[in-house]
């Protein structure tokens, strides 16, 4: 099996998590994007060298990975493909901050390698979170949590329709790259010499599939309007998992949680 | 509605490209018929189910479902009364549960959740995959793929069924139970396929089209029967009524 039929498969893995019936998975809709979204306006809103503020956010994914019942690997390949963009971004970082913050063991700690690991790890905790809420929820309820948060029909269904364009785009690519490499055995990766006209097949051919999918959904009296699934009222779980985690975050933003632990350990506290 | 349910009166056709895919065609199915549609590739089998819900509007001619006219304004009323699946299930199973893609049309047309979940269950059940609800459809096989697809249209319970190709790909054990499936529905049924012993199994009636224009229309067993007319279509004798290659024996000797 080619490497992108491989991709293909796995595209679908998050979907089949969010069928699990775990105590994650049962937490309100509502509840759940609500606490994500915290999550990742908290994240963002650390400074760019506060990486000991960072670090007991961590508990946050792992909670949810071990109750929710989620393997670590779906995650780690959507960090894969989040990482070189933030690499990107901030692997000059280093050169161009070289201002000393300080010393350990004789090696200068410059901001601008703080700013850079601190990057990385608001990727780790952004990207893990999101695709966490995938796991646990499903595209399909957390478009019905959208809505029942007012979020336009417009926006939902393009969310939609663009989660759906992926994994046909997905598809027709995997299709392509098997049937080149079944007639070219000893090529190494495709050639450059077709890259150009096999993006232009894989354009047209997913376009094809777009307009043939949309005519499915129109026979089916698809009308731009957004039908989703029913969603159930919050009950007091729901509520008791919405204010620990907000509790947590506060805690987490307000108090720096890894200077106390380091000042409790070190004896600083008593 | 009238007794006479589907009409396509002088419809013709043509490709944006200026290819002309039906010309002239004039066809009226009763209701509860079983009418096979047959022709080599490109005869225009696939462009006339595409008529008839609307995906294509002709450039001559009507067509009337019952007292009803297919034009854009009348397309919500008309896909509600006829279920039709692509040549590819794939391109029907858009969802991320076999669940969601059934429940899809019947969602869309405004009902409740729970005459949606009756629905579904009920779609689920008459095609027998009712076991395969919360799965994922690309996980399924051809024959449950197939299944799933007819399962979407029948949710929205319409007194159409319009298939093309509904045999296409499937291994034999998948065809016939699709076969025994489709002998159980009492919709009116337009099937156009290149599967003749299907539609001489499934269809009281043929039509034979060539080039876009009709060369046969009547019952079954006699356009079967007929390798001239067939050959002369781009097609041959259902398998059924050919000879053995080995003996020569035919497993049908009259239909």
């Amino acid at each position: 099996m080619g490497n992108m039929t491989l991709v293909y498969y796995k595209m679908f893995i998050l979907d089949e998590l969010a069928e699990k019936k775990t105590a994650i998975h049962r937490i309100n809709p509502v509840i759940k994007l609500a606490v994500t979204l915290a999550y990742l306006l908290l994240v963002v809103s650390y400074g760019k060298y506060d990486i000991s503020g960072l670090i007991p956010l961590f508990l946050y994914p792992v909670i949810i990975l071990t109750v929710g019942d989620i393997s670590l690997g779906p995650l780690l390949v959507g960090l894969a493909i989040a990482a070189p963009l933030v690499i990107g971004v901030g692997v000059f970082n280093p050169f161009l901050d070289r201002t000393i913050v300080f010393t350990v063991q004789g090696m200068d700690i410059t901001a601008g390698m703080l700013s850079f690991i601190s990057l990385l790890i608001k990727c780790v905790l952004t990207v893990t979170a999101a695709l966490l809420l995938l796991a646990t929820t499903g595209m399909n309820r957390i478009a019905a949590a959208l809505r029942r948060l007012h979020v336009p029909q417009i926006f939902i269904m393009q969310l939609l329709l663009t989660y759906r364009y992926i994994s046909v785009l997905m598809g027709e690519a995997s299709r392509m790259y098997n049937a080149y490499t079944l007639r070219a055995p000893n090529q190494k990766g495709i050639s450059r010499n077709v890259w150009g006209s096999l993006i232009g097949l894989l354009l047209l051919r997913t376009y094809d599939r777009a307009i043939r999918l949309y005519q499915a959904m129109k026979l089916r009296g698809f009308g731009n309007q957004y039908y989703g699934v029913s969603i159930d009222k919050l009950n007091k779980i729901d509520i008791i998992y919405l204010f620990a985690w907000t509790a947590f975050f506060l805690t987490a933003k307000f108090i720096n949680i890894s200077t106390l632990l380091g000042l409790l350990v070190t004896g600083v506290i008593k | 509605m009238s007794h006479h349910i589907i009409d396509f009166i002088n419809i013709s056709y043509s490709y944006p490209d200026g290819n002309k895919a039906l010309e002239n065609l004039n066809v009226r199915i009763h209701h509860g018929e079983s009418v096979a549609i047959v022709g080599a590739n490109g005869a225009g089998k696939s462009t006339m189910l595409k008529l008839l819900v609307g995906i294509f509007m002709p450039e001559e001619g009507e067509i009337r479902l019952g007292d009803m006219p297919v034009t854009k304004k009348t397309l919500n009323m008309i896909r509600q009364q006829i279920g039709f699946t692509f040549q590819d299930p794939e391109d029907q199973l858009f969802n991320t549960s076999v669940y969601n893609d059934v429940a899809f049309g019947p969602r869309n047309y405004g009902l409740d959740e729970p005459e949606v979940e009756k629905r579904v269950v009920r779609a689920l059940q008459t095609v027998g995959i009712e076991h395969l609800m919360h799965r994922a459809p690309y996980k399924l096989s051809g024959g449950e793929k197939r299944a799933a697809s007819i399962a979407t249209v029948l949710s929205m319970e319409p007194s159409v069924l319009a298939m093309d190709e509904p045999t296409a790909a499937l291994d034999p054990s998948s065809r016939r139970r699709l076969i025994k499936l489709l002998q159980g529905f009492l919709h009116t049924k337009l099937i156009a396929t290149h599967d003749l012993d299907m539609a001489l199994e499934l269809c009281s009636r043929t039509i034979v089209l060539k080039n876009g224009r009709i060369e046969y229309d009547g019952p079954s067993a006699d356009g079967m029967t007929n390798s001239k007319l067939l050959e002369q279509c781009g097609l041959e004798l259902p398998l059924r009524l050919q000879g053995c290659p080995i003996c020569g024996h035919k497993q049908v000797n009259k239909v």
